[in-house]
């Protein structure tokens, strides 16, 4: 999946996460993040390891699995990594390609200056990460 | 014009074919030699080298040569102070570019770095159809056959490193107009014009600062902030030759470094008007410029590849591998040279590889041509078995000195399967992505990894029977020895378990 650089722009621009940000500022985050492609079965993210990324999907899907274990699964326009990297702590799962996956990819040092730089696409993440939670604490009781 | 009258590998069938004739088809046309797998290497080009016979256009490399290391020259081990030369088993084929380097940097020339290339290809004695153009792939009962300008080679296997060499340009307004880094004139004719540089990347810089004696003004533009690598601690960002035009700027030397997209770029009687938007604001910026340069950077040419379906991603058209360089969609066709950075690896704080470089490359193209040969043509690799008593020492003096866990930090690895009955076995440097998501017997993976702090210290991954591999990283040392007892002592400690305590 090669996307042109306008191409990409336009997909950025029809994700939640970055509804809010104008064009040029669409542009910077199409240079600021690099697209990196998976094949099915790669882990991207690894529980326990160090010096893990934020990404979010382009296209594909991806399996959330603790221990082994299945959690969640996410697809084009959702986002993971960003917890483990806001905390500081080696991700608590696996994140798994189910299919091939292509992907936006930010190196984790750089993301807090990126959520800094773009508090609209912060606000949405945290919203997002409030329903998650929400819909974590629904499914334990 | 002797190439041209005894060319090789005439159109036919063969094993293999290996296309280009640049850094990575030179290293895996020598590693499938040493395996005994024929194959015929093809290039459009007319003599050895790749991008190097032409570029960069400033003539000097990025890549550094240290001709007076502290080891013997065809050490495995002086490797480290050399990212130029191709690799060899033979003593004599090893550091060609350190014997051909005239002292005036440490940094080769471009023609020096061509010298060494084409040297290689002499003594080593590798064979290129020079002057043969691939056109076309299709595929044919278990291979391909690829459709060339004289002719047509079938083979089982096929290995692109036609390298990210094909000159692109968005598609913003104007830029039509523009001419692409690859059409840069001779410096002195820039001399007192105003120039705009598209890109701020290292081609960006590296104009910037070819042109700086010339230029009566320079602005570079591009969406994001230009990285620095002495800030990334990697070769991801403008290196530190290419610094001049910063410093420039911040003392208000008439450089301009602008995070701005350009929304279109207009011709004017003399020259051109960029219309900008900045990034911060989005407010609009107008250049007035005599030249403009874009420095977008370049392209995969990979044909009709996508067709066979070889999925490609991202603005260079990469193709998706998976851990060994091999079409993720369509096995049997493998990657090498440049074009081996689309596999991520574990990326750890966001630092690539150096994959797209020939340091990073050169061992990439060795373990590609291990893993086709086993998969492909039945090769079995001879196992080394170590001493259980000298396993501590031989890791800790690898991830010291190998040049492939430094130059591939945190991508290579040097593995060693834990077999309780039969010992240690050492599987060689293989890439860390794929041992830490394989399952199998015990073993062990150490490698040099670089912190988000800009520490660098070893990581070890140990996997015990039935268990995932776990990581943990050992202390760094001020002048990266790891030789010492305490480090000894960790090490001992993580590998009881996967030894069933025979490490102690």
């Amino acid at each position: 999946m090669a996307l042109s650089p306008q191409q990409l722009v336009d997909t950025l621009s029809g994700l939640t996460l970055f509804a809010d940000l104008s064009r040029p500022q669409l542009e910077q985050v199409a240079h600021k993040m690099s697209e990196e492609s998976f094949p099915e079965g790669q882990r991207i993210l690894r529980q326990g390891f160090t010096g893990s990324g934020f990404y979010v999907i382009l296209d594909g899907e991806v399996a959330i699995r603790i221990d082994g274990n299945e959690v969640a699964r996410l697809a084009k326009g959702d986002f993971f990594g960003e917890m483990s990297v806001l905390l500081g702590e080696p991700p608590v799962a696996d994140v798994v390609a189910l299919r091939q996956l292509h992907a936006l990819h930010l190196g984790g040092p750089e993301l807090e200056g990126f959520l800094s730089e773009h508090p609209t696409v912060m606000f949405r993440m945290l919203k997002t990460v409030a329903m998650r939670l929400r819909n974590a604490s629904r499914w334990r009781s | 014009m002797a190439e041209l009258e005894e060319r090789p590998f005439p159109p036919g069938e063969y094993p293999v074919v290996v296309v280009g004739s640049g850094p990575g088809g030179l290293q895996t046309s020598y590693f499938l030699r040493r395996l005994g797998i024929e194959h015929a290497v093809l290039s459009a080009d007319k003599s050895a080298g790749g991008m190097f016979r032409q570029f960069p256009f400033f003539q000097r490399l990025l890549s550094w040569t240290k001709p007076f290391g502290h080891l013997d020259r065809h050490d495995r081990r002086y490797e480290w102070y050399d990212w130029n030369s191709l690799l060899a088993v033979e003593p004599e084929n090893r550091a060609i570019m350190a014997e051909l380097m005239d002292g005036s940097s440490s940094f080769p020339s471009r023609p020096e770095m061509e010298q060494n290339l084409a040297t290689y290809a002499q003594r080593t004695g590798l064979q290129v159809r020079y002057g043969c153009r691939w056109e076309s792939t299709r595929r044919e009962g278990n291979g391909f056959a690829l459709g060339t300008s004289d002719g047509e080679y079938r083979c089982r296997v096929a290995v692109f490193a036609v390298g990210v060499a094909e000159p692109w340009k968005p598609d913003t307004p104007g830029f039509e107009d523009v001419a692409h880094y690859v059409d840069t004139r001779e410096a002195a004719s820039y001399a007192g014009k105003r120039l705009f540089i598209a890109g701020k990347q290292n081609s960006g810089f590296e104009l910037a600062t070819g042109l700086l004696p010339w230029a009566q003004r320079i602005v570079l533009a591009s969406p994001r902030p230009a990285k620095l690598s002495v800030n990334t601690h990697s070769l991801l960002g403008v290196r530190a030759r290419y610094v001049q035009p910063v410093e420039d700027e911040v003392l208000g030397g008439g450089v301009f470094i602008l995070n701005a997209s350009i929304d279109r770029v207009e011709r004017t009687v003399d020259g051109f008007r960029v219309h900008c938007l900045r990034s911060e604001g989005g407010t609009e910026l107008t250049v007035e410029a005599d030249e403009v340069i874009a420095a977008t950077g370049f392209t995969s040419p990979l044909l009709d590849l996508p067709e066979l379906g070889v999925s490609v991603f991202g603005q260079s058209r990469l193709p998706s591998m998976t851990n060994f360089w091999e079409s993720a969609q369509v096995p049997g066709i493998y990657f090498a040279g440049t074009i081996g950075q689309g596999v991520p690896g574990m990326k750890k704080y966001g630092l690539p590889s150096n994959s797209g470089a020939v340091h990073g490359g050169r061992y990439n193209a060795r373990i590609m041509v291990d893993h086709l040969a086993r998969t492909h043509f039945g090769h079995r690799p001879e196992r080394v078995q170590l001493p259980l008593d000298g396993l501590v020492d031989y890791l800790l003096e690898e991830v010291t000195h190998a040049p492939e866990l430094w130059n591939q930090k945190s991508y290579l690895a040097r593995a060693v399967s834990l077999d309780e009955q039969a010992g240690p076995y050492d599987d060689g440097i293989v890439p860390l992505a794929h041992f830490v998501d394989e399952e199998g017997p015990p073993a062990v993976a150490i490698t040099v990894e670089t912190d988000d702090k800009g520490s660098i210290h070893p990581a070890v991954y140990v996997r015990e029977r039935g268990r995932p591999a776990v990581e943990t990283l050992l202390d760094p040392h001020p002048l990266h020895d790891f030789r010492t007892p305490d480090h000894r002592r960790r090490l001992a400690d993580l590998l009881k378990g996967a030894t069933a305590g025979a490490v102690r």
